[in-house]
Order: C-alpha cells, then structure tokens, then sequence
C-alpha cells in the first residue's frame, strides 16, 4: 500500500487549484468507498488524496416543482434515500439507493462518488439514467452541464478531464401521473452488487392507459448502464396492455448482448432483464394510475430479504 | 508524516498522532487500544468494523481517520459494559444471538442504530435494518430475535 498525503479543500475552487497542482498525482475522494478498497488492492496509488467531503454545501438535496431535484455530488446514499422529496416523486431513486450495499456503507457513499467510479453494476444509476439526469461540472476554466450519459463513457471511466470535479447532478420535475421503481436482482439482498438492476418511469395520460412518456433503463448488462430504447418504444403513445408490456420485456431482453461473469452467464442475465423490465413496468404503472405502493412494499420489491 | 488528530471517543477527547492514511478502523484498535471494535474485511462488506460516527452507523474501516476530524465516535465499548450493560447487548446474551462472537460488537452497533430510528420493527425490518452485517455462525435466527426482544424490553421501560 503506497503512502498518501490527505488533503482537505473548504471550497471547490480550492480542490481545483489542489488538482491542478498535483495533476496525475491526486485522486478525489468523498465517501471513500470505492477508493479504500482499491487503495488497499493496489489498483489505486495516488500520492495525495483531495477529500471533498468538507466542501460546505457540497451536499446539499433540494428540490421545487419548478427547478426539479437537485443533489449535491457529496449527498450520501442515505441523505438521498430518506428524503421525502426523493421518495415522493423518484420512488426509482429511493428504491436504487435503498438497495445500495448496508447502512453504513450509505451513511458514508455519495451519490457523486457512485456516478464516477462509473460502475455498469452502480445502483443509483439505471434511476438517474431513466429520469434524465444532468451533470453540472466545475472545472478552471468555468463550468459545463452534461447528460449523464456523457459523463460516464465506460466501465470506471468518465469524461472529467483533469481538473474538473462534478459538483451538483440534476433531475427535471417528473410529470403529473408518473411512476417509478427500481429493482435488482442479486443473490444476497444487502451488501451484493447487483446481477442485474432496472429501472422504469413512466407517465400515463391522466393517469390512465395511455403511455405518454417511458423510460428503461438496465444496469449490468453493459460497459455503462442503458436505456432499453426498443423496449421503451413498444410503448410510447400507446393503450398500455398486458400483452404489450409482455413485448416490451421481450425487446429489452433481446436488445441486450450482456457478458457471463461470477454474478451470472450472459443468458441468465437475459431472461432477468426481461422479467424485471416487465415487473418494474407493472409496478410503475400501477403508481402512475394513482395506487400508492407503500415505501416499505417498494423497498421489499427492490431489495429481496437480507439473508 | 504522522499528524495530529482530535477526536471524541466514546465522550472523551483524544489527541493522537496517526498517518494521513490511517483508517478509523486502525486508528481505534491501534493507537486508542480500544479492540472491541473488530477488524473483518477491510472492505467495507461484513460491517463487524460498525461504531457510530456523529451518531449514525459506519464501517470505520473506510472512514479515514483525519476525515473524522472533532468527530463523536462510538464504539462498543462506550455503548455498554458489565456494569452498566445496554440492552441490545443483555439481548444478545439472553438469546444467544452469538457463537464465535467475532461479528458480535457490530450487530450490536447496527442493532441500536437501528432501533433508534425504528423504536417498534417487523423481522422484515430488522433483517433489512441489519443486512450490513455478516455472521457465519448463527444463521442470524437468534441475532433476529435478540433485536427484536431488545425493542420490547427498550420500549417496556419507556
């Protein structure tokens, strides 16, 4: 294990001046979760550590009808999922976060640190795909606002360039009548990284059977987590019906060309992206049209029993 | 280099020297001695590392010490002893929610944190609520009913 320097900027102006000055030395930090176990493999030897954790408002979950849902990069896993906001109106991006590892381990994760260690398997990230997310980046020479899906261009791998840290993700206001859930198949319940995760928003036409906007998105299944287009296209304008929905599964299982690792074989992967696009489309629709499913129910749904 | 670090250890403070990368993990079994506190994994996975920091649960092996800075740490030891023992503990013995003992003072820390928040839980909810624990001795059957048994007994006293 190489030794470090830990550092500790007050602003973010002060962490880019820190990263400037020591280029490929320095490696951020904020929950340091991903960063210690690398760190200890080996994988990681940076000379100085920039802990971002003490940036003040760094970690700040807003949220207005107009502006939608803001998170600070340095929110925890918890601070986002028990956040009523949060719950209310990104029942995907609670249930992705509720899923996420144990406890402690979300009292100290951020959601900036998840979307940058750019793991297919991150369970924040099939929500923030399926809502859209925005990545508000601040680097020396100003600031620039990214899709997500910009920002994570590969398995570990990001766009940041030298100098810039993501400091804040945004998530538009949902529509009326929309709902969302996020569910991950993993052998363990907590403490597992997912097999398979998927997330689906949908937005029904007064709450009815009209699908007036949809959105799947599949993690584990490739280099970054995707939206499953086909699928999603099944159902945009349509009269929702079961055998609909059914097609919809079916099109996402056949869009995905997944790989056979430890956690499961390419085909067994395939057939759950079907079965859990269609039970999250189910679940979705169901809050759409205005049944409330209650958060312990939605957290049983994502999460299987611990044990 | 090593540098100074304050923090408040289960209501005392400690001014120590330790490395700018030591863990709070380390920190607390090898420089404040106190080794209730387990080392497991080093990975953040089996939580038998678990103390409180500023009052909510964490793996103290992926917390790194200077980042816990004027922190208030609380680990077994300051949660209860012989003398004056905390029920989630006295539970445990009475239920035998232990074998090895190894994961023991982290469950305990999770099991608290737990009932704080959730003072009447289902065995869903506890099981969810301690699923950032590993025992690989008790099947967790017994560590289930002692979590359980130490919300009445908490909840008969108020």
């Amino acid at each position: 294990m190489a030794r470090f320097e830990y550092l500790e900027p007050r602003t973010l102006r002060q962490a880019i001046s820190m990263m400037e000055r020591y280029g490929e030395d320095a490696r951020l930090v904020a929950g340091s979760t991903d960063f210690l176990i690398r760190w200890r493999q080996g994988t990681w030897q940076p000379k100085i550590v920039i802990n971002l954790q003490h940036i003040s408002s760094l970690d700040k979950v807003s949220f207005t009808k107009k502006n939608g849902l803001r998170l600070g990069a340095t929110a925890t896993i918890q601070d986002i999922e028990s956040n009523r906001y949060v719950r209310n109106y990104y029942p995907a991006l609670a249930t992705g976060a509720t899923s996420f590892a144990g406890i402690q381990i979300r009292n100290l994760a951020t959601i900036g640190g998840n979307i940058c260690n750019a793991s297919p398997a991150g369970d924040t990230l099939p929500a923030l795909f399926a809502f859209g997310a925005e990545c508000r980046i601040i680097g020396s020479d100003g600031e620039r606002t990214v899709p997500l899906g910009q920002l994570i261009t590969g398995p570990g791998q990001t766009s940041l360039k030298r100098g810039e840290i993501l400091a804040e993700i945004r998530l538009p206001s949902p529509e009326p009548n929309t709902g969302s859930i996020y569910i991950k198949h993993s052998p363990r319940g907590a403490m597992d990284i997912a097999t398979v995760g998927v997330a689906s928003v949908i937005t029904l036409r007064d709450g009815g059977n009209l699908c007036d906007n949809v959105k799947v998105a599949l993690g584990c299944v490739a280099p970054t987590p995707i939206l499953a287009t086909k699928a999603e296209d099944v159902l945009r304008g349509k009269n929702l019906t079961t055998a609909l929905i059914d097609e919809a599964a079916s099109q996402a299982e056949a869009s995905v060309t997944p790989i056979d690792d430890i956690r499961g074989s390419a085909g067994y992967r395939k057939s759950i992206v079907g079965a859990l696009t269609k039970r999250t489309l189910e679940r979705a629709i169901e809050m759409a049209q205005g049944n409330e499913i209650s958060y312990q129910l939605q957290r049983n749904l994502a999460v299987q029993t611990a044990f | 280099m090593k540098k100074p670090l304050q923090l408040n250890v289960n209501g005392e403070g400690k001014q120590i020297l330790v490395e700018p990368y030591s863990s709070l993990l380390d920190t607390l079994r090898d420089d404040i001695r106190l080794t209730g506190t387990k080392k497991g994994c080093d990975e953040g996975d089996c939580g038998a590392c678990t103390v409180f920091l500023n009052g909510k649960p964490v793996t103290s092996c992926m917390v790194l010490a200077h980042s816990a800075h004027d922190a208030d740490v609380i680990t077994i030891e300051g949660l209860g002893n012989l003398d004056d023992i905390h029920p989630v503990q006295q539970a445990f013995v009475d239920y035998g929610g232990l074998q090895c003992g190894f994961c023991i003072p982290g469950l305990i820390m999770s099991a608290t944190a737990f009932l704080k928040e959730n003072p009447d839980p289902t065995e869903e909810e506890v099981r969810f609520g301690i699923g950032g624990n590993l025992c690989r001795c008790t099947g967790y059957s017994k560590v289930v009913e002692a979590v359980l048994a130490a919300a009445q007994n908490i909840n008969n006293k108020r």
